[in-house]
């Protein structure tokens, strides 16, 4: 019996940050100190604070330890372990109020969260099915299996509400009624972990940290709608969400929770993994199942639908990894119990990846029809470096950009849909008064460029244009016909494409030529870029009223585009230094290094 | 796997490894003092008594066993502080691993405070 549990993050942020070699030192230091039999040491999933790992919470007391160092290790066993005394200088600054130490669940980070799909994240060992067992895991699966029929669990799903969490938010349990009134000799339950936004990692922190939760909603699925097999598709890109995928696929197996009979009741259901290749078309549900099948990835014509013809032309469903990690909730604390949670068309939680201009970058679980301030000005911890929030991007890059005027909107599918924007998976990307709309908006077409199968013209060749239309405008080559001309080809682009990735790849423009108009015209007509982002519209000059002489912005110039003139300024003892701007790169090493503060960019 | 109950033994056996991950606000705690005053007269047994005990009677989620530091009466090491949500904090001195399973009994299950054993009958 040990009196003291230690858990370090081993999720993909912190594992980067050296965290297994925290654990290693850790077990050493333990073991010299002679408390082997006293404390434990357990590596997690996601504690969801990325910012500040290596991440590191030690029971019973809830100290907080963030951006540990090997080197404070010796010090935390030695004065914590054995002595009893909390190391406060270590701990994450947050928790520690004068002589006391917070709770974490009260810090502003934590406090606003309400975790149901990551509930175990940061709680169990991902690689012991016990810890999974210890937290009511697999008593959904003999719940259903024993007490329920299969047309009770739909109904179960029906009620709570439970929306499809990749971003489309169709309803689940009519996902799985369809699958379910189909009859065949083989119907197949899928997992869609191909997630492919940038910037967005919450199903691979739900991999990383609780791989049972989703094993077991998938068996569940498999008996709701009549499955015996079950595949997941993950991308090979997430190599430790993979490992323990396996592994919980094994200690399934070994349980007999996976496999044949399962408690005895004659059903069968087994898992596979299929590691996807990183192609962002994939993520869309009929390349998915083509890539199962061992063929190229790309998409076709729906109908007819999964539910009908799927995978191997049988009846499919697909549902995503945070979807899945809500069923066995919702199972043994009942429909009710989650639709009491969120709005009204919107129920449960959702999981957000924040990332961008914000402090506390990492992965946030809120219910639905939280507003996007709360998230970013109480949870995120607001803007670094006093700068002003200029937008939010969601939805990755089928999404769009929310302004500074809509942050009070309650977040759920419906409103994020009304204001142009979509719910898209859960990536939150932040950008300050420094980002420039247009640049973004050119980011993301790079992307779906790079990304389009092909397959079908308006994606592979709209895109295309739509994209060298926004390079023109970032060189200042743009007119104004042209803002309305890539206006019309976005709407074409969405009507005609094959799949969801066409459909929504303008989504990043349309949304902001709506709020970010402006921008777009001071690119075309004055020729600026008002973020001082796009290069080509950049110019720095030096103030030769102001400048000392110091040569500082010559010596940090990486292409001797600066040298001194002859002008002496008045008060002034060295002369003034200027750019040529047909050398000039534009970098801003020069502006980053002047003291006097006498460069401008412009 | 083949019956609710298999699950339900595996469950509760893993679970007592699980609680000590949870904070219960509601929780008696136990406070060994483990300054080196208290580890060298002997707090280290005494820890572990009460980690044993506790986890004998299967009270792990009702009551927390913690160290604390020095607490300034060092001659009557080992000290360990019992305190029941809603009650006075109770101070138990000298303390030896033979003494624990009566704290654990007689206080945190029964709510008797084992008089002999407190800082009052010794000064």
């Amino acid at each position: 019996m040990y009196r003291s549990n230690i858990l370090v993050c081993g999720g993909t942020g912190c594992t980067s940050s050296n965290s297994m070699k925290i654990v290693e030192v850790l077990k050493e230091e333990i073991k010299k100190n002679g408390l082997e039999k006293e404390v434990n040491v357990t590596t997690t999933g996601c504690f969801g604070l990325c910012a500040l790992g290596p991440i590191m919470v030690v029971y019973p007391e809830g100290s907080f330890y963030s951006m540990v160092q090997v080197a404070d290790i010796p010090e935390i066993v030695e004065e914590h372990l054995l002595k009893g005394r909390i190391v406060t200088r270590l701990l994450y600054q947050e928790t520690v109020e004068e002589d006391t130490i917070k709770s974490l669940n009260k810090t502003a980070f934590y406090a606003k969260q309400k975790r149901v799909a990551l509930r175990n994240c940061g709680v169990i060992d991902p690689e012991k099915i016990d810890d999974y067992i210890a937290m009511d895991g697999y008593a959904a699966l003999g719940k259903v299996l024993t007490e329920m029929t299969p047309d009770e669990v739909i109904q179960t799903i029906l009620d709570s509400g439970l929306r499809g969490r990749g971003g489309a938010g169709f309803p689940t349990g009519l996902k799985w009624k369809f699958a379910a009134a189909n009859d065949a000799d083989q119907k197949y339950v899928c997992c869609n972990a191909d997630e492919g936004d940038p910037g967005a990692f919450m199903d691979r922190s739900v991999l990383e940290g609780d791989p049972h939760a989703v094993l077991e909603a998938m068996a569940i699925a498999g008996y709701a709608i009549g499955a015996s097999k079950g595949y997941i598709y993950v991308r090979a890109e997430y190599p430790i969400a993979v490992k323990r995928l396996k592994i919980a696929i094994d200690q399934a197996h070994e349980y007999g929770l996976l496999g044949e009979d399962i408690f005895g009741t004659g059903f069968d259901f087994d898992i596979q993994l299929r590691l996807g290749a990183g192609a962002f078309v994939c993520g869309e549900e009929t390349s998915l199942m083509t890539s199962i099948e061992g063929k190229r990835g790309e998409p076709r014509p729906r109908p007819p639908f999964p539910a009908v013809k799927g995978l191997y032309k049988k009846p499919t469903i697909l549902n995503n990894v945070e979807t899945y990690a809500n069923i066995a909730q919702i199972i043994l604390k009942g429909a009710d119990w989650f639709a009491s949670m969120g709005t009204e068309k919107s129920k449960g939680t959702k999981v957000f990846a924040l990332g961008g201009k914000i402090e506390h970058t990492g992965l946030v679980e809120v219910p639905m029809g939280t507003t996007l301030r709360e998230i970013v000005e109480e949870i995120g911890g607001g803007i670094p470096n006093g700068k002003k929030f200029k937008a939010a991007q969601t939805g990755g890059p089928s999404g769009g950009c929310i302004p500074a005027e809509h942050l009070d909107i309650p977040i759920d599918y419906d409103n994020l849909l009304a204001i142009g924007s979509m719910m898209g998976s859960g990536g939150l990307i932040v950008m300050d008064e420094t980002t420039c709309m247009v640049d973004i908006a050119k980011f993301f077409l790079e992307f779906t460029v790079d990304e389009s199968c092909g397959k079908c013209t308006p994606c592979r060749i709209g895109t295309k244009r739509l994209l060298e239309m926004l390079d023109k405008i970032t060189k200042g080559q743009g007119t104004l016909e042209m803002i309305d001309e890539m206006e019309e080809l976005c709407y074409y682009i969405k009507a005609n494409s094959l799949c969801g990735l066409g459909q929504t790849a303008p989504n990043p423009v349309l949304s902001t030529l709506r709020y970010f108009r402006d921008e777009y015209v001071a690119h075309v007509v004055d020729k600026k870029c008002p973020a001082g982002v796009c290069k080509d519209l950049l110019e720095f000059t030096i103030d030769k009223e102001k400048c000392v002489g110091c040569g500082l912005c010559a010596r940090n110039c990486p292409a001797n585009a600066i040298a001194q003139t002859d002008y002496i300024a008045p008060n002034k003892k060295r002369a003034a230094y200027a750019i040529d701007a047909s050398k000039c790169v534009k970098c801003g090493a020069c502006l980053d290094n002047c003291r006097p503060g006498a460069i401008f960019k412009g | 796997m083949k019956s609710l109950a298999e699950l339900q033994a595996i469950r509760d056996k893993a679970k007592a490894n699980i609680t000590l991950r949870k904070e219960n606000p509601n929780a008696a705690r136990v406070y060994v003092g483990m300054a080196t005053c208290g580890i060298a007269a002997g707090a280290r047994p005494v820890l572990n008594a009460f980690t044993e005990e506790i986890a004998k009677r299967g009270l792990q989620e009702d009551i927390m066993v913690t160290q604390t530091g020095c607490i300034g009466i060092c001659q009557y090491e080992p000290v360990v502080e019992v305190e029941i949500p809603g009650e006075e904090k109770v101070t138990y001195v000298k303390m030896t691993p033979e003494r624990v399973a009566r704290v654990v009994n007689d206080h945190l299950v029964n709510r008797n405070v084992v008089t002999e054993f407190t800082i009052g009958a010794y000064t």
